[in-house]
């Protein structure tokens, strides 16, 4: 009996070394403009070319500015750094042969929103990238994991990567949501519960009622913050959900899909396969979650208390210490006491169609609250944004107040424009409220797009009504 | 096989950062992940707390408002080759650049009750030993360095870290990765070795599962 994860590594097992570590076949490896630089750089030094280059899909994000409009090119990046890199993955991809999504094409975005969308990630393959929420494919059944440098250029050259088998844990999702609870708030809620370092050393399985009952844009929420868990892989079995997802979007004839769809019905856990750890949760109680500190298990339910270092264990009252002091918590209670300056829907956990409806649904007919001085909408990809515009949901943000920018990871981290300034506090949509992250001394907030949509009509964290 | 001798024991001080959950923004923020080069990220370890002011790439220390309180700052502690810290050090983004700041620092060996999967791994590709130990030895580690220098000696073949007052503390991490620092081991040849099985896995998987390759 063999669970999901055990079943993908296998089939991808080409041998095991004297070291003990095995070598895993890649089928998809995505590149952004940050982490591959110094890798092609390794592998023009060595003299290698890519092992199979249709392998490899390439688009810039990390650092593309999100006002851009029509016929912008790399070389009108305005921050010289920024278009170094740019233009140094376009300089690659071009010296290499590699298929790449450029800051020109109408199918740019956030690599790990692209994929999906334009049907290169499909379910039981092995994807990588030098990104750590690359986890987000194994929404597709996907043994999928984040990369550093040194192996982008060591899966570039030998298609393969040199690891060691992970432990396996389940977490079953079991109930139905209340209102205004979506995967973002289910998979923050986990984080609280495990920790950041809960699943350190584990392939975490989704399962569960709530599981299935939701969309692939949901389950690549939550694929995408395993790594929050401190998972580098996460991923959820392929039902008729995935298999409808991927009709849609697949580029492949009828007679290939349907022969992948044979082996992909099967791709699931063995019923009494046995895992190292198994959680399960009932998701109906669970409220909407809103990060208070500066670590993704530092989250509570909006209408909480913000925890204080009186009457907690001495090991973790250093780091509420820590973090209420970096986030500019000092009489505040709760979280609806801390006004916020800036909101941020975007980013590769929540920047998909899915996301930017329900975001609408909430701000239609509303405006943004006036302490709100920037509220951004960036959408994940071309595609989410053409979407989007066709059901007129940039008008609907527009008119609210929000900026309707182009695709991009943004505000997220902050590597273009799109930056907190010190003592900024933001509602945002990404996956990670670390210091600094959205710009030098920014203070982060985590959240659903639904509760980022009502801080910005609020300007405070409220009762969502 | 040959070893690099230098790679068999690190000797030198031990700086410490008493907290968890350091994640790789706060090893290297987000700015200087825009450099194309795999060296030259000394000044900017752990920038936001090295520094009271907003870094840019290519701004060098010296040009800094330098946080005169932050350990690394300090000096022996500027020269240290061991990092002692907390729980979960490196969680977070898989940036390379995080090890490549600390390597560049001199940082040799980083101490923790435990670390961030994708960080560990990408320790070793570059010379940096990420030593796990219990949390009991951990805080007694701790309260070593928060009374005086301490200065210790570990050994990469045997294991083991030597303190001056003759303690020792084994650890444990696989051959293979321990390896990779001795003697310096290139991944790709290794593993380019094996040539003739990838390609032979690479033909067999174009015919079981033609559509992975329908793009080609």
């Amino acid at each position: 009996m063999k669970t999901l994860y055990d079943k993908l590594w296998e089939e991808h097992h080409i041998t095991q070394l004297d070291s003990g570590e095995s070598l895993l076949y890649i089928d998809r490896h995505y590149l952004h403009e940050v982490t591959s630089p110094q890798a092609f750089e390794g592998l023009s030094k060595k003299n290698l070319k890519p092992w199979r280059l249709e392998a490899n899909i390439a688009t810039p994000d990390h650092n593309v500015p999100t006002i851009r409009g029509n016929d912008f090119n790399s070389d009108q990046i305005k921050d010289e750094i920024s278009k170094i890199q740019v233009v140094e993955l376009d300089k690659n991809c071009n010296t290499f042969g590699i298929k790449q999504f450029d800051i020109k094409s109408t199918k740019q975005g956030i690599v790990h929103v692209i994929g999906p969308e334009l049907g290169y990630t499909l379910p039981g393959m092995t994807i990588v990238c030098g990104d750590s929420h690359t986890s987000t494919h194994g929404a597709l059944g996907c043994l999928a994991m984040g990369i550093g440098t040194s192996e982008v250029e060591h899966v570039l050259a030998t298609q393969c990567l040199k690891v060691s088998k992970l432990k396996n844990m389940l977490v079953k999702f079991e109930g139905t949501p209340a209102e205004n609870v979506s995967s973002k708030d289910i998979v923050l809620y986990f984080i609280g519960l495990i920790g950041t370092a809960g699943g350190t050393g584990y392939a975490i399985e989704f399962a569960g009622s709530y599981i299935e009952a939701i969309s692939i844009e949901s389950r690549m929420t939550i694929c995408n913050m395993a790594i929050e868990a401190g998972a580098k892989v996460g991923l959820i079995a392929p039902d008729e959900t995935t298999i409808n997802y991927v009709r849609e979007k697949s580029f492949l004839d009828k007679e290939s899909l349907e022969k992948a769809e044979d082996y992909w019905k099967n791709l699931n856990t063995d019923e009494g396969a046995s895992f190292d750890n198994e959680i399960i949760i009932d998701i109906s109680k669970i409220k909407p979650q809103v990060t208070w500190g500066t670590s993704p298990e530092m989250v509570v339910n909006y209408d909480d208390e913000i925890p204080t270092p009186i009457n907690v264990p001495e090991d973790n009252k250093k780091n509420i210490e820590l973090a209420r002091n970096y986030m500019g918590i000092q009489d505040e209670s709760k979280l609806s006491d801390l006004v916020f300056d800036k909101v941020f829907i975007g980013s590769c956990t929540n920047s998909r169609i899915e996301d930017l409806r329900q975001a609408a649904e909430i701000v239609k007919g509303k405006t943004v609250a006036d302490n709100i001085t920037e509220a951004i909408v960036v959408p994940g990809s071309g595609m989410v944004k053409e979407q989007a515009e066709m059901e007129g949901l940039d008008e609907v943000f527009k008119e609210a107040g929000f900026i309707w920018r182009d695709p991009g990871c943004s505000m997220c981290l902050g590597m273009n424009p799109d930056q907190l300034k010190p003592y900024e506090r933001c509602a945002s949509t990404s996956n990670r409220n670390f210091e600094g992250r959205q710009g030098y001394l920014g203070r982060t907030h985590l959240m659903s797009p639904i509760m980022a949509a009502y801080t910005a009509i609020n300007g405070t964290v409220g009762e969502p009504s | 096989m040959k070893s690099n001798s230098e790679g068999l024991m690190i000797d030198g001080i031990v700086s410490y950062i008493d907290r968890d959950n350091i994640d790789t923004d706060q090893i290297i923020p987000t700015e200087y992940l825009k450099s194309i080069k795999k060296f030259g990220y000394e000044d900017y370890l752990f920038d936001g707390w090295r520094y009271k002011d907003d870094g840019k790439l290519g701004v060098k220390k010296e040009e800094r408002d330098i946080n005169k309180d932050f350990i690394l700052n300090n000096k022996p502690f500027s020269e240290s080759k061991i990092l002692l810290t907390r729980d979960n050090f490196g969680c977070g983004s898989s940036r390379e650049h995080a090890v490549w700041a600390l390597r560049d620092f001199g940082i040799k060996a980083v101490i923790a009750s435990s670390f961030g999967d994708i960080f560990y791994n990408n320790c070793f590709k570059n010379g940096v030993l990420p030593i796990y130990l219990e949390k009991n030895q951990i805080e007694k580690l701790f309260s070593l360095v928060k009374k005086e220098v301490v200065e210790l000696s570990i050994d990469l073949q045997k294991r083991i870290i030597f303190l001056k007052n003759q303690d020792e503390i084994n650890f444990e991490v696989d051959d293979h990765l321990i390896e990779r620092i001795i003697y310096g081991l290139d991944d790709i040849d290794i593993t380019l070795k094996e040539k003739d099985k990838i390609s032979n896995f690479e033909k067999n998987r174009k015919i079981t599962r033609p559509w992975i390759y329908a793009n080609e």
